[in-house]
């Protein structure tokens, strides 16, 4: 193993170890972390099978293996940035129903105390 | 018998200087023989517009608790009224550029059974009368009626008019469905059309704005026109809505 490779073994097991942890602590919920941990364990396997990242390379075609990591890395965070995207659309729509009920709500309430009022007059 | 029960809902974003003129003139609409009834958006203004809806207290009044953007404040007036048992809804606007006498023309339609939903179009009649709208704005409109007629086949006369008239039907697909961001009109029009309700224009003639600004300044036109063509095509790219 050259050096580089201990580096980025040790690198995939603080990634993983990391995020497995702020899953533990309930900081992330399984479901959004599902992508992350796939990609920990990509990088944790390519680091230790070289010939494997360059089998892969040469299948797709790239000359400089490395390069192989970059266009991975990109996709899947391009992948992550999406899934946020979605999540935060559809946060944005449940604010919105939640917001528009608070509001009805809020009427509501008033128009109880308003009877109440009435009542006792 | 029941009385017909009308509600007209109102959007507020800022509107405390104009918002009791603007129920002043819907006051002058009503008549005995239904129950109307107004219902007040506040979009979690800046200035004092709660304020003033409460003293004015003549109409409900609903107070959002963060910004939504006007889609999401109409709707909020459609929730309501759903619930409430409305028969009629109509959407205002709060800054007075509609006039309630439009109302009672847009009425009657619904009321035969004309239409689901009646826009108030500022261009139907040959007569130029009332506020037309800027040339710039005016190529915009002619812009999203091309738009929608190509996508749809119906020809709004004018996609952008926010007011706009539902029966029971068309209100609860707006309670459920409609547009929530900003600039929802020419969006709505295209869902309604592509969800099977009829729609009509009725000529009505506007007022230019009393006070305050319009939401729609000029920088932010062009977002405007992205946004709301994008809107259009991705709702003609959607089926139709299941249920409602």
């Amino acid at each position: 193993m050259n050096r580089i490779q201990i580096v980025s073994v040790i690198a995939s097991f603080g990634f993983l170890f990391f995020i497995f942890e702020i899953i533990r602590q309930k900081k992330l919920k399984e479901a959004y972390a599902l992508i992350w941990v796939i990609m920990g364990f990509f990088f944790l396997i390519l680091s230790c099978w070289l010939q494997g990242l360059h089998f892969f390379s040469r299948l797709i075609g790239i000359a400089y293996s490395p390069a192989t990591l970059f266009l991975v890395l990109i996709i899947t965070l391009i992948l992550i940035m999406i899934q946020f995207s979605i999540v935060i659309s559809r946060q944005v729509d449940k604010l919105k129903n939640m917001a528009q009920e608070i509001a009805l709500l809020k009427n509501h309430i008033e128009m109880l105390g308003n009877d109440k009022k009435t009542k006792t007059n | 018998m029941r009385k017909t029960k009308i509600c007209v809902i109102i959007p507020c974003y800022n509107e405390a200087e104009n918002i009791s003129s603007v129920i002043d003139d819907i006051m002058t609409v009503v008549a005995a023989e239904e129950s109307w009834q107004v219902i007040t958006v506040n979009d979690c203004s800046a200035d004092n517009t709660l304020r003033a809806l409460e003293t004015d207290g003549r109409s409900i009044v609903l107070d959002l608790p963060c910004n939504l953007g006007v889609g999401a404040a109409v709707q909020a007036g459609f929730k309501y009224a759903v619930k409430n048992d409305f028969d009629f809804a109509f959407k205002f606007d709060g800054d007075g550029q509609h006039r309630a006498a439009s109302l009672r023309k847009m009425l009657q339609p619904l009321k035969n059974n004309a239409a689901d939903l009646v826009v108030g179009s500022r261009f139907l009649s040959k007569n130029t009368e009332g506020f037309q709208s800027t040339p710039l704005r005016r190529f915009g409109i002619r812009f999203f009626r091309l738009l929608i007629a190509a996508l749809s086949g119906c020809k709004p006369s004018d996609p952008t008019s926010g007011l706009r008239g539902y029966n029971r039907k068309s209100m609860e697909f707006a309670a459920r469905h409609y547009p929530s961001f900003d600039y929802p009109e020419p969006e709505e029009l295209l869902l309604m059309k592509r969800n099977g309700f009829s729609i009509l224009d009725i000529y009505t003639r506007m007022r230019e704005r009393q006070n305050g600004v319009s939401s729609i300044c000029f920088m932010r036109s062009i977002y405007y026109m992205l946004k709301v063509t994008f809107a259009i095509m991705m709702v003609s790219l959607r089926p139709k809505e299941k249920e409602y």
